[in-house]
């Protein structure tokens, strides 16, 4: 419980590169490790916009003319790997919670610092690898969820890196998870109650124990899928007697828990945010750390809800029904409970609020046309349809995008000691916010009236609809423009932030910006009420 | 302080009036041509309007929010210490609870009358053996009809096309005809990868799974013709991957069908 110095840490600090050379070294800093996540992270994100840009100009017209078939199979089995495993994972979790969780429960560093920059370090060979992979010949194309047979029969190099791509990602994600845990539980200050920690961190622990549980589910599956298509052994595969619908259980008992894993943190952090600019405690703190644990349990439990067309017994329809429906009570707690935040308050209208309001309404959005399609019979007419295409990604780029944007706003002071241009920020959500939801609420009508996903081509009558959705994309495209823009103007020429710009109670804000090696000069601050907005006011009458 | 309620009233019963509105005026579906059609849309209405209730609700709350607590250039100072409330905390604890129980219920029961607890079973006197374990599907009677008039096809998916065997007539169809208002069940299955059965004027979708026989019964209920879409990615072609179910008459089928029927072959 004293280790609140690595020796190890310290004595190779003299050897680390400084200034930005810092960024490419293998610096065991949490903070340099964290800002290589995001930038990493971000880059990934631009590769995995423009496969989504040719998607968006393949779909407006309704004929497949914009790229051969295969190749689209590829693009949008790339986007989705990209999208979910080397940009929105590394960067709710890695990025941020190697930020701000030592800050958050005192600590000069994260408790395994080189394994933490081993897990950093797994990500951009990975990334590569999966994206040069369509060089070789050609990527996979059996989408992100890698169903045999068809990714048995599909060209076999593409899907074996694809595979190893995967592996490596999912590993560096088990290592992240493992040093969360042990850094919440074992390295907080002296004084530092669990219940007293700012919600990111009981995010982060709840995520954590998610991906500590299920990842390693992932890694057995394809680790047996690639048996199937280099040794020829027949797990997965019909002919040889294998059985196509227990990877499907398998893959999914990982990636629905993955979608919690890419959504809590993004909750976590938006708890930070709110109260700041808000100017009120967070609403109902300890019901909040019983929600995030709810949806952790239930998360577990409800797999199967990808599986209702499949081959699944009408018992087994039933239980997921009512267990993935019930997902929405501790969700549904937490939106109750930020809205509560935001009354009464004196709220900021800034960048990183607005951001923040947007993932309120777009989340509860798609929350409310997942507990739609958690019912199976409403499922099976729109199941592998645009309308889930659009349902996740209001979860995803509405929910946790917008979160990350709203971070990025809200933490960019404290890690370059500058702030960003408000108006910039401003126009990036207005963009933002209308092209997201021009893009992918059209899609909830074409997934409705026939329309299924993963096609190249499709019937004419959808052509208007699909040309709307693809303006959509145009606009979300542009969007990162003013964003890129007011990034390298304000990291150069930006306004002094000083060491607390938001009058923020969590600790990070209570050393300089940005901060020094060992995060804090003196002793790490105990601080009891990170939300304790409005008190002193209330005590001085 | 009336004055608040009485304007928080006003609201509520605005969004409920609106999303009510909405619910029953804007039509999101495509025509309904099978009994589970209807059964389909109205599950949709319901969760529709209840939906748009909560989205209406929480948008208004958040924009409201944000220009009534807004902070004004003269203000100092941080908002109200209020950490929480445990009763509004139960209140909206039990709520969504019990609106997400009595929807499980309700779509339970939606799914009973689509057919879906029911005991699959596919009636063909030349193939089926009852120790063949059939995992999937939908089985949907209309009325307490016995399983001997249904209309057996036995459906094999393929990259990219759909092939339909009419065992009573010994031929195959790459046009799947039925007639009107008469059940149809079908045993399906893949030769290659993974496909799915899907007509959305029917409502129903099902895995078409290689190694695994998978059943379908509908009944259509309205003449026309509609799209047959595979909805599993099944390859370079899968959007292409499409065919046509002509829904008939019984006359105009009866004629299609002894125009194909092939004498049987005795061994």
């Amino acid at each position: 419980m004293t280790i609140s110095i690595d020796p190890q840490n310290t004595n190779n600090e003299s050897l680390q590169p400084k200034g930005w050379l810092r960024y490419f070294s293998f610096s065991l800093d949490h903070k340099v490790i964290g800002i290589q996540y995001l930038v990493c992270g971000f880059l990934f994100y631009l590769i995995g916009g423009t496969l989504a840009s040719a998607i968006r100009i393949e779909l407006a017209s309704p004929m497949s003319d914009f790229m051969p078939r295969d190749v689209y199979n590829q693009v949008l089995t790339l986007h989705g790997t990209i999208m979910i495993f080397l940009w929105i994972v590394p960067v709710v979790n890695g990025a941020f919670g190697n930020y701000l969780i030592p800050f958050y429960v005192g600590a000069r560093d994260m408790a395994f610092p080189r394994l933490n920059a081993v897990a950093f370090w797994l990500i951009p060979p990975s990334g590569l690898m999966l994206v040069a992979s369509y060089f070789v010949e050609g990527a996979a194309q059996a989408g992100w969820t890698a169903y045999p047979p068809l990714s048995i029969t599909t060209p076999q190099s593409g899907q074996i890196i694809w595979i190893l791509s995967v592996l490596l990602l999912g590993g560096s994600s088990i290592f992240g998870g493992i040093n969360f845990i042990a850094t919440i539980i074992k390295l907080r200050r002296p004084g530092l109650k669990l219940m007293q920690l700012p919600m990111y961190c009981w995010a982060m622990l709840g995520t954590s124990l998610l991906v500590v549980l299920s990842t390693p589910v992932l890694a057995g599956t394809l680790i047996l899928l690639s048996f199937d298509i280099i040794a020829n052994t027949g797990f997965f595969n019909p002919v040889l007697g294998g059985n196509v619908v227990v990877y499907q259980h398998l893959f999914w008992f990982y990636s629905h828990p993955a979608v919690y894993i890419m959504v809590l943190p993004a909750f976590g952090l938006v708890s930070e945010i709110l109260p700041v600019h808000a100017r009120k405690p967070l609403f109902g703190y300890t019901t909040m750390v019983f929600s995030i644990m709810g949806i952790v349990v239930l998360g577990l439990v409800v797999w199967a809800h990808h599986m209702f067309t499949s081959g699944t017994p009408p018992w087994m329809r039933l239980f997921f029904t009512i267990a993935t429906a019930f997902i929405a009570v501790p969700t549904g707690i937490k939106f109750f409970n930020w809205v509560a935040t935001l009354w009464g308050g004196k709220i900021s209208i800034n960048s990183a609020m607005l951001f923040s309001c947007g993932f309120i309404i777009n989340f509860v959005f798609g929350g409310i046309t997942g507990v739609a399609l958690a019912q199976v019979p409403f499922d099976i007419h729109v199941h592998d349809t645009y309308f889930v295409v659009a349902h996740f990604h209001y979860i995803v780029y509405g929910g946790t995008v917008f979160i990350i944007f709203s971070s990025i706003y809200h933490w960019f002071p404290k890690v370059t000691g500058k702030m960003l241009n408000e108006k910039l920020g401003i126009l990036h959500f207005i963009i933002t916010f209308i092209g997201f939801n021009l893009c992918f609420a059209p899609q909830h009508w074409l997934g409705l009236n026939g329309m299924p996903r993963r096609v190249a081509e499709y019937d004419p009558q959808f052509q208007f609809v699909n040309q709307i959705s693809s303006l959509g994309a145009l606009l979300m495209a542009i969007s990162t423009i003013p964003f890129l823009i007011n990034v390298f103007i304000s990291v150069r020429n930006g306004k002094y932030a000083g060491d607390n710009p938001w009058n923020a109670l969590t600790p990070e804000w209570l050393t300089s910006s940005p901060p020094p090696v060992e995060n804090w000069k003196g002793e790490a601050p105990l601080v009891e009420e990170p939300y304790g907005f409005g008190k002193e006011i209330s005590e001085q009458k | 302080m009336l004055n608040k309620n009485v304007y928080l009233i006003l609201i509520i019963s605005l969004v409920f009036a609106i999303s009510f509105w909405i619910g029953f005026n804007v039509n999101l579906l495509p025509a309904e041509a099978s009994i589970n059609a209807p059964i389909y849309d109205e599950l949709f209405k319901i969760l529709f309007i209840i939906g748009l209730i909560i989205f209406i609700g929480m948008t208004i709350a958040v924009i409201f929010s944000l220009f009534k607590f807004r902070k004004r250039n003269d203000q100092v100072g941080d908002g109200i210490a209020l950490e929480g409330n445990l009763s509004l905390e139960i209140v909206w604890t039990i709520i969504p609870s019990i609106i997400v129980l009595l929807i499980g219920l309700y779509s339970y029961n939606i799914y009973d009358r689509m057919g879906g607890m029911k005991e699959l079973n596919h009636n063909h006197e030349m193939m089926s053996s009852n120790t063949e374990k059939i995992w999937a599907g939908i089985s949907q009677t209309s009325d307490n009809e016995i399983a001997i008039n249904n209309l057996s096809i036995e459906v094999s998916a393929m990259q990219f096309a759909f092939l339909f065997n009419y065992p009573k007539g010994n031929f195959i169809s790459g046009e799947l005809h039925v007639p009107v208002n008469q059940k149809v069940s079908m045993k399906m299955e893949s030769k290659d990868v993974i496909h799915a059965f899907w007509v959305p004027e029917f409502r129903i979708k099902q895995d078409i799974i290689p190694g695994q026989p998978t059943i379908l019964n509908f009944t259509p209920t309205k003449v026309g013709k509609y799209p047959i879409i595979c909805a599993e990615l099944c390859g370079p072609y899968h959007g292409g991957m499409r065919a046509s179910i002509i829904v008939e008459e019984a006359s105009d089928y009866n004629e299609w069908f002894n125009k194909n029927k092939k004498p049987e072959v005795n061994l």
